[in-house]
């Protein structure tokens, strides 16, 4: 058994909050320049061409590339074979605690949704644990700005509605976002297990760097489709028009019920953050 | 960017007459932010019969809620946020005088018919673009409900500030056009 004190994953999470802030991943500064060379519209193409010098701005001069920080999700990978010594949720809020403190990154969390006290510290962290093979930690933060927050779905069907039915809800929640989550956007869905598991799967679809395809071809296909039929909308970038709405869409499913075809949305906008460390 | 429209602020009348949906501008002089909670306390207090903490005739708000400042930066990242939360509270700072709004995302039929009854402009900043914006900022003052962090209603001077008239005081909308020219079947 492999000790790891929990002490550890605070650092960890302290410096990849703030690196996660700064340093936008290079996937997706080759995402933008893609689509900067793919778009029709002129305003699309002087947006993306901001949104590149911004990020470059950012990593130089170490500030956030956006003032929305985001709520700290966090998702630690345990290794069986690992023994965290200590309190592992404290921890993790530490961590969130001491980077957006240090990073001089903007506290957005309220206490509860109706009296809405800024917590002052952005803690809580969302966490979520998984326990893999192996006797390492994987901690990720992926810092999650509301714009795009707010306008992400999930919808129970039934199964008859199938991969076409899938198709058009995804289609239509992008157009329905419309100007409102900052895009071009990557799309995050989730297909499969319970009410609940389907939203995280979407969430957890974000955490792929863009421009890899799901391992299963038969997913892999239906993320390039629907790709397509999204950048067909004409939204573009910050809604203006365009041929880039989407930089990419990810696709994660679960096995699910007889009765059930759960399908969720997680609407990210082109600051598509996540930093990983392994220990 | 030399074929953006340079408009001093607050906005004149004649300013609001004359910008069309689409035009790009480079926005200086004060500025005005304020978000959701700040929103709703200055109409909470119109609405209890209040004095607004600030002279709103002519002026412009921008819907932003900046990350703190590093030692010797003016302010921190400074992007603007979605603007339909505040569609509530728009109609009412409209028909005080507010002239400009700054935000990203299209606005609802409420706001628009204020802004056309009033005369008011809606523009949009680069969501998201908030390390290059807050380069234009050259000074930032809280000018009331600090206690709400973030959220604290501050004034702000400007340079070049970048943006675009994503609605006009016509009813002119870039949203719709945009789609118009780029939606593909």
């Amino acid at each position: 058994m492999r000790v790891i004190p929990a002490e550890q994953i605070t650092e960890a999470l302290k410096d990849l909050a703030i690196s996660a802030n700064y340093d936008l991943g290079e996937d997706v500064l080759e995402a933008l320049r893609n689509g900067r060379e793919n778009e029709g519209s002129p305003v699309g193409r002087e947006i993306l061409d901001q949104l590149i010098e911004n990020a470059e701005i950012a990593a130089k001069e170490r500030v956030p590339m956006c003032q929305d920080t985001g709520y700290a999700a966090v998702f630690v990978e345990i290794g069986h074979e690992v023994f965290i010594e200590g309190d592992l949720n404290a921890a993790v809020d530490e961590g969130v605690r001491q980077g957006y403190e240090e990073g001089y990154l903007r506290k957005s969390i309220v206490g509860d949704p109706l009296r809405r006290q800024n917590t002052g510290d952005n803690t809580p962290a969302a966490l979520a644990i998984d326990f893999v093979p192996g006797d390492q930690v994987k901690v990720t933060i992926a810092p999650k700005g509301g714009g795009s927050e707010n306008m992400s779905m999930a919808r129970q069907y039934a199964p008859a509605v199938g991969r076409q039915g899938v198709i058009d809800f995804v289609v239509n929640r992008v157009k329905e976002s419309g100007s409102n989550p900052c895009p071009p956007v990557v799309v995050g869905v989730g297909i499969g297990g319970t009410f609940d598991l389907c939203a995280r799967l979407a969430k957890k679809s974000l955490l792929r760097d863009l421009g890899v395809r799901h391992p299963d071809p038969f997913y892999a296909e239906l993320e390039l489709e629907l790709l397509e039929e999204v950048n067909k909308l004409g939204i573009g970038p910050m809604g203006l028009g365009g041929n880039v709405t989407a930089l990419d869409v990810h696709v994660e499913y679960y096995p699910c019920h007889i009765a059930s075809l759960p399908v969720a949305v997680n609407m990210q906008c082109h600051a598509a953050r996540h930093k990983t460390a392994v220990l | 960017m030399s074929d953006r429209k340079k408009i001093q602020l607050p906005l004149t009348p004649e300013d609001v007459e004359s910008l069309k949906a689409g035009d790009r501008v480079l926005l200086s002089g004060p500025l005005f932010v304020g978000r959701d909670q700040a929103h709703k306390r200055l109409v909470d207090l119109v609405e209890e019969g209040g004095e607004l903490p600030f002279d709103i005739e002519g002026e412009t708000i921008y819907f932003a809620g900046p990350s703190p400042a590093k030692p010797g930066q003016v302010i921190g990242s400074c992007g603007p946020t979605t603007s339909y939360r505040m569609d509530p509270y728009s109609p009412t700072l409209i028909a005080l005088g507010l002239r400009g709004m700054i935000g990203k995302g299209a606005r609802g039929e409420a706001v628009v018919d204020a802004m056309k009854e009033h005369g008011a402009v809606y523009f949009t900043a680069v969501g998201g673009a908030a390390a290059l914006i807050a380069r234009t900022v050259i000074s930032m003052e809280v000018v009331a409900y600090e206690d709400l962090g973030p959220e604290a209603l501050r004034r702000l001077e400007v340079a070049d500030f970048p943006a675009i008239v994503a609605q006009d005081a016509h009813g002119g909308n870039q949203y719709d056009e945009g789609l118009k020219e780029y939606a593909r079947s």
